[in-house]
Protein backbone atom coordinates (compact mmCIF):
# COMPACT_ATOMS: atom_id res chain seq x y z
CA UNK A 1 0.00 0.00 0.00
CA UNK A 2 0.94 3.50 -0.51
CA UNK A 3 -0.31 6.71 0.67
CA UNK A 4 -0.56 9.33 -2.02
CA UNK A 5 -0.91 12.89 -1.41
CA UNK A 6 -1.23 15.67 -3.66
CA UNK A 7 -1.55 19.94 -3.36
CA UNK A 8 -1.18 22.79 -4.77
CA UNK A 9 0.90 25.73 -3.95
CA UNK A 10 1.07 29.63 -5.15
CA UNK A 11 4.44 31.49 -4.90
CA UNK A 12 3.73 35.41 -5.78
CA UNK A 13 7.07 35.93 -7.48
CA UNK A 14 7.85 35.00 -11.42
CA UNK A 15 8.45 31.33 -12.53
CA UNK A 16 12.16 32.98 -13.13
CA UNK A 17 12.60 34.38 -9.64
CA UNK A 18 11.26 30.91 -8.25
CA UNK A 19 13.83 29.26 -10.60
CA UNK A 20 16.76 31.12 -9.59
CA UNK A 21 15.77 30.93 -5.85
CA UNK A 22 15.47 27.48 -6.08
CA UNK A 23 19.28 26.81 -5.82
CA UNK A 24 20.02 28.94 -3.54
CA UNK A 25 17.09 28.08 -1.22
CA UNK A 26 19.52 26.50 1.40
CA UNK A 27 20.17 27.61 4.15
CA UNK A 28 16.88 29.72 5.26
CA UNK A 29 15.43 30.10 8.68
CA UNK A 30 13.18 27.28 7.78
CA UNK A 31 16.08 24.57 6.58
CA UNK A 32 17.66 23.40 10.07
CA UNK A 33 17.38 20.06 9.49
CA UNK A 34 19.00 20.16 5.75
CA UNK A 35 22.42 19.68 6.68
CA UNK A 36 24.88 19.91 3.39
CA UNK A 37 24.19 20.42 -0.01
CA UNK A 38 25.77 18.78 -3.12
CA UNK A 39 25.17 19.11 -7.31
CA UNK A 40 26.40 15.20 -8.47
CA UNK A 41 25.22 15.69 -11.93
CA UNK A 42 24.07 19.21 -14.07
CA UNK A 43 23.84 19.03 -17.96
CA UNK A 44 21.80 20.89 -20.47
CA UNK A 45 20.48 18.45 -23.04
CA UNK A 46 20.41 18.67 -26.57
CA UNK A 47 16.70 20.19 -25.90
CA UNK A 48 18.02 23.27 -23.85
CA UNK A 49 16.73 21.76 -20.80
CA UNK A 50 18.80 21.77 -17.40
CA UNK A 51 19.13 18.46 -15.71
CA UNK A 52 20.91 18.44 -12.52
CA UNK A 53 20.92 16.18 -9.82
CA UNK A 54 21.20 17.22 -5.80
CA UNK A 55 22.44 15.28 -2.75
CA UNK A 56 21.29 16.85 0.25
CA UNK A 57 21.88 15.32 4.02
CA UNK A 58 19.14 15.85 6.01
CA UNK A 59 18.26 14.83 10.12
CA UNK A 60 15.69 12.12 10.22
CA UNK A 61 14.06 11.94 13.74
CA UNK A 62 11.79 9.05 14.27
CA UNK A 63 9.02 9.13 16.85
CA UNK A 64 9.96 7.92 20.49
CA UNK A 65 6.97 4.95 19.69
CA UNK A 66 8.94 4.11 16.33
CA UNK A 67 12.33 4.19 18.02
CA UNK A 68 12.20 0.92 20.25
CA UNK A 69 11.21 -0.96 16.77
CA UNK A 70 14.42 0.24 14.79
CA UNK A 71 18.07 -0.72 14.76
CA UNK A 72 20.12 0.47 17.80
CA UNK A 73 22.79 3.25 16.68
CA UNK A 74 20.60 3.59 13.47
CA UNK A 75 21.86 6.87 11.40
CA UNK A 76 20.22 10.27 12.34
CA UNK A 77 20.37 11.57 9.53
CA UNK A 78 19.17 10.60 5.94
CA UNK A 79 20.24 10.75 2.34
CA UNK A 80 18.07 12.76 -0.11
CA UNK A 81 18.37 12.57 -4.12
CA UNK A 82 16.49 15.12 -6.01
CA UNK A 83 16.58 15.22 -9.87
CA UNK A 84 15.63 18.16 -11.71
CA UNK A 85 14.84 19.57 -14.94
CA UNK A 86 14.58 22.89 -15.97
CA UNK A 87 12.37 23.32 -19.65
CA UNK A 88 12.74 27.24 -20.37
CA UNK A 89 11.34 26.82 -23.26
CA UNK A 90 7.83 25.89 -21.68
CA UNK A 91 8.64 27.49 -18.16
CA UNK A 92 8.21 24.31 -16.39
CA UNK A 93 10.39 22.84 -13.82
CA UNK A 94 9.42 19.68 -12.72
CA UNK A 95 11.36 17.98 -9.72
CA UNK A 96 11.38 14.29 -8.24
CA UNK A 97 12.69 13.59 -4.54
CA UNK A 98 13.28 10.87 -2.64
CA UNK A 99 15.67 9.33 0.37
CA UNK A 100 17.96 6.82 -0.43
CA UNK A 101 18.37 5.99 3.33
CA UNK A 102 16.23 4.27 5.21
CA UNK A 103 14.08 3.45 2.36
CA UNK A 104 12.93 0.18 3.47
CA UNK A 105 11.92 1.21 6.89
CA UNK A 106 9.60 4.03 4.89
CA UNK A 107 10.18 5.71 1.57
CA UNK A 108 8.75 9.17 0.66
CA UNK A 109 8.61 10.23 -3.00
CA UNK A 110 8.11 14.03 -4.10
CA UNK A 111 7.03 14.86 -7.44
CA UNK A 112 6.51 18.94 -8.14
CA UNK A 113 5.31 20.80 -10.76
CA UNK A 114 6.70 24.41 -11.02
CA UNK A 115 4.71 26.63 -13.55
CA UNK A 116 3.39 29.74 -14.87
CA UNK A 117 -0.19 30.28 -13.23
CA UNK A 118 -2.56 30.75 -15.61
CA UNK A 119 -4.12 33.50 -13.76
CA UNK A 120 -1.45 35.71 -13.07
CA UNK A 121 1.72 35.61 -15.05
CA UNK A 122 4.36 36.82 -12.82
CA UNK A 123 3.04 34.13 -10.51
CA UNK A 124 4.12 30.50 -9.79
CA UNK A 125 1.99 27.68 -9.42
CA UNK A 126 2.89 24.24 -7.65
CA UNK A 127 1.52 21.28 -8.17
CA UNK A 128 2.60 18.76 -5.51
CA UNK A 129 2.55 15.13 -5.50
CA UNK A 130 3.74 12.52 -2.94
CA UNK A 131 3.65 9.10 -2.16
CA UNK A 132 4.80 7.38 1.00
CA UNK A 133 5.24 3.78 1.33
CA UNK A 134 6.52 1.55 4.32
CA UNK A 135 7.32 -1.92 4.17
CA UNK A 136 7.52 -2.98 7.70
CA UNK A 137 5.22 -5.77 8.54
CA UNK A 138 2.55 -4.59 10.70
CA UNK A 139 3.42 -1.21 11.33
CA UNK A 140 3.49 0.07 7.61
CA UNK A 141 0.17 1.90 8.35
CA UNK A 142 0.87 3.74 11.39
CA UNK A 143 4.55 4.51 10.00
CA UNK A 144 2.78 5.91 6.83
CA UNK A 145 0.22 7.97 8.62
CA UNK A 146 3.34 9.27 10.52
CA UNK A 147 5.31 9.83 7.58
CA UNK A 148 2.21 11.70 5.62
CA UNK A 149 1.84 14.50 8.83
CA UNK A 150 5.43 14.99 8.57
CA UNK A 151 5.18 15.19 4.90
CA UNK A 152 2.73 17.93 4.94
CA UNK A 153 4.53 20.11 7.93
CA UNK A 154 7.73 19.91 5.88
CA UNK A 155 5.36 21.46 2.93
CA UNK A 156 5.32 24.32 5.02
CA UNK A 157 8.57 24.87 5.75
CA UNK A 158 9.80 24.32 2.52
CA UNK A 159 7.48 27.11 1.22
CA UNK A 160 8.38 29.21 4.17
CA UNK A 161 11.45 28.66 3.25
CA UNK A 162 10.92 29.49 -0.90
CA UNK A 163 9.28 32.57 0.70
CA UNK A 164 11.88 34.03 2.18
CA UNK A 165 14.42 33.20 0.08
CA UNK A 166 12.76 35.30 -2.87
CA UNK A 167 12.08 38.50 -0.44
CA UNK A 168 15.59 38.13 0.68
CA UNK A 169 16.16 38.29 -3.55
CA UNK A 170 14.06 40.79 -4.44
CA UNK A 171 15.63 43.18 -1.51
CA UNK A 172 12.03 42.71 0.32
CA UNK A 173 11.06 42.91 3.98
CA UNK A 174 8.34 40.03 4.09
CA UNK A 175 5.40 41.31 5.19
CA UNK A 176 5.19 39.76 8.75
CA UNK A 177 3.61 40.05 12.49
CA UNK A 178 6.54 41.56 14.77
CA UNK A 179 6.37 38.28 17.25
CA UNK A 180 7.09 36.57 13.23
CA UNK A 181 10.16 38.89 12.83
CA UNK A 182 11.39 38.18 16.36
CA UNK A 183 11.10 34.84 16.16
CA UNK A 184 13.18 34.94 12.23
CA UNK A 185 15.35 37.18 13.84
CA UNK A 186 16.47 34.65 16.48
CA UNK A 187 16.23 31.89 13.88
CA UNK A 188 18.88 33.78 11.32
CA UNK A 189 21.68 34.76 14.66
CA UNK A 190 21.07 30.66 15.40
CA UNK A 191 21.99 30.56 11.78
CA UNK A 192 24.62 32.29 11.47
CA UNK A 193 26.07 30.86 14.41
CA UNK A 194 25.41 27.35 13.25
CA UNK A 195 26.92 28.18 9.91
CA UNK A 196 30.11 29.51 11.33
CA UNK A 197 30.09 26.69 13.89
CA UNK A 198 30.54 24.82 10.78
CA UNK A 199 32.97 26.35 9.41
CA UNK A 200 35.23 26.23 12.30
CA UNK A 201 34.94 22.36 12.81
CA UNK A 202 35.63 21.78 8.95
CA UNK A 203 38.26 23.80 9.27
CA UNK A 204 39.72 21.86 12.39
CA UNK A 205 39.16 18.60 10.76
CA UNK A 206 40.75 20.00 7.52
CA UNK A 207 43.71 21.12 9.56
CA UNK A 208 44.09 17.85 11.71
CA UNK A 209 44.84 16.44 8.07
CA UNK A 210 47.39 18.44 7.25
CA UNK B 1 25.83 25.60 2.42
CA UNK B 2 27.81 23.09 3.21
CA UNK B 3 29.12 20.02 1.39
CA UNK B 4 28.83 16.50 2.06
CA UNK B 5 32.26 16.42 1.90
CA UNK B 6 34.11 18.47 4.91
CA UNK B 7 36.97 19.65 2.20
CA UNK B 8 34.81 20.42 -0.81
CA UNK B 9 32.60 23.35 0.54
CA UNK B 10 34.72 26.19 -0.90
CA UNK B 11 35.05 24.31 -4.15
CA UNK B 12 31.55 23.95 -3.84
CA UNK B 13 30.71 27.75 -3.10
CA UNK B 14 32.90 28.73 -6.00
CA UNK B 15 31.03 26.58 -8.30
CA UNK B 16 27.56 27.61 -7.24
CA UNK B 17 28.42 31.18 -7.81
CA UNK B 18 29.05 31.05 -10.79
CA UNK B 19 26.13 28.60 -11.80
CA UNK B 20 23.95 31.19 -9.90
CA UNK B 21 24.73 33.80 -11.96
CA UNK B 22 24.95 31.63 -15.32
CA UNK B 23 21.42 30.61 -14.62
CA UNK B 24 19.76 33.90 -14.28
CA UNK B 25 21.61 36.12 -16.82
CA UNK B 26 22.10 33.16 -19.23
CA UNK B 27 19.96 30.11 -19.26
CA UNK B 28 16.76 31.29 -18.75
CA UNK B 29 16.99 34.31 -21.15
CA UNK B 30 17.67 31.24 -23.67
CA UNK B 31 21.89 32.65 -24.10
CA UNK B 32 23.66 29.21 -25.19
CA UNK B 33 26.93 30.88 -25.24
CA UNK B 34 27.93 28.19 -23.29
CA UNK B 35 28.77 27.55 -19.61
CA UNK B 36 31.47 29.02 -18.19
CA UNK B 37 31.56 27.36 -14.89
CA UNK B 38 32.78 23.78 -16.30
CA UNK B 39 36.26 24.32 -14.91
CA UNK B 40 35.05 25.32 -11.38
CA UNK B 41 32.67 22.13 -11.65
CA UNK B 42 35.23 19.55 -12.81
CA UNK B 43 37.24 20.53 -9.60
CA UNK B 44 34.33 20.36 -7.09
CA UNK B 45 33.09 16.99 -8.67
CA UNK B 46 36.47 15.48 -8.13
CA UNK B 47 36.47 16.59 -4.49
CA UNK B 48 32.99 15.47 -3.96
CA UNK B 49 32.70 12.27 -5.73
CA UNK B 50 35.95 11.18 -3.68
CA UNK B 51 33.82 12.27 -0.53
CA UNK B 52 31.22 9.83 -1.64
CA UNK B 53 32.98 6.97 -1.96
CA UNK B 54 34.37 7.25 1.33
CA UNK B 55 31.01 7.59 2.78
CA UNK B 56 29.68 4.98 0.92
CA UNK B 57 26.74 7.02 0.29
CA UNK B 58 24.89 4.21 -2.15
CA UNK B 59 24.06 6.57 -5.12
CA UNK B 60 25.71 4.41 -7.80
CA UNK B 61 23.33 3.01 -10.74
CA UNK B 62 20.80 5.12 -9.29
CA UNK B 63 18.41 6.31 -12.46
CA UNK B 64 17.98 10.00 -13.41
CA UNK B 65 14.58 10.47 -11.79
CA UNK B 66 14.90 6.86 -10.96
CA UNK B 67 11.06 6.41 -9.04
CA UNK B 68 9.06 8.30 -11.05
CA UNK B 69 7.58 5.34 -13.28
CA UNK B 70 4.65 3.95 -13.08
CA UNK B 71 2.84 6.34 -10.48
CA UNK B 72 -0.36 6.34 -9.45
CA UNK B 73 -2.35 8.75 -9.21
CA UNK B 74 -4.31 8.38 -6.08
Amino acid sequence: MVKYFCCAGLLKSSWDQVCVAFWQRYPNPYSNHVLTEDILFREVTPSNCLISRRLLTKTSRAPRWMERYLPKHMASSAYIIEDSIVDPQTRTMTTLTWNISHARLMSVEERCEYCINPENGSWTEIKREAWISSNVYGLSRAIQEFGLARFKTSVTKTMKGFEYVLAKMQGETPSRTLAETATERARETALAAKEKAKGLASHAQKKQYV
Amino acid sequence: MNSVGEGCTDLKREYDQCFNRWFAEKFLKGDRSGDPCTETFRKYQHCVQKAIKEKDIPIDGVEFMGPNKDKPES
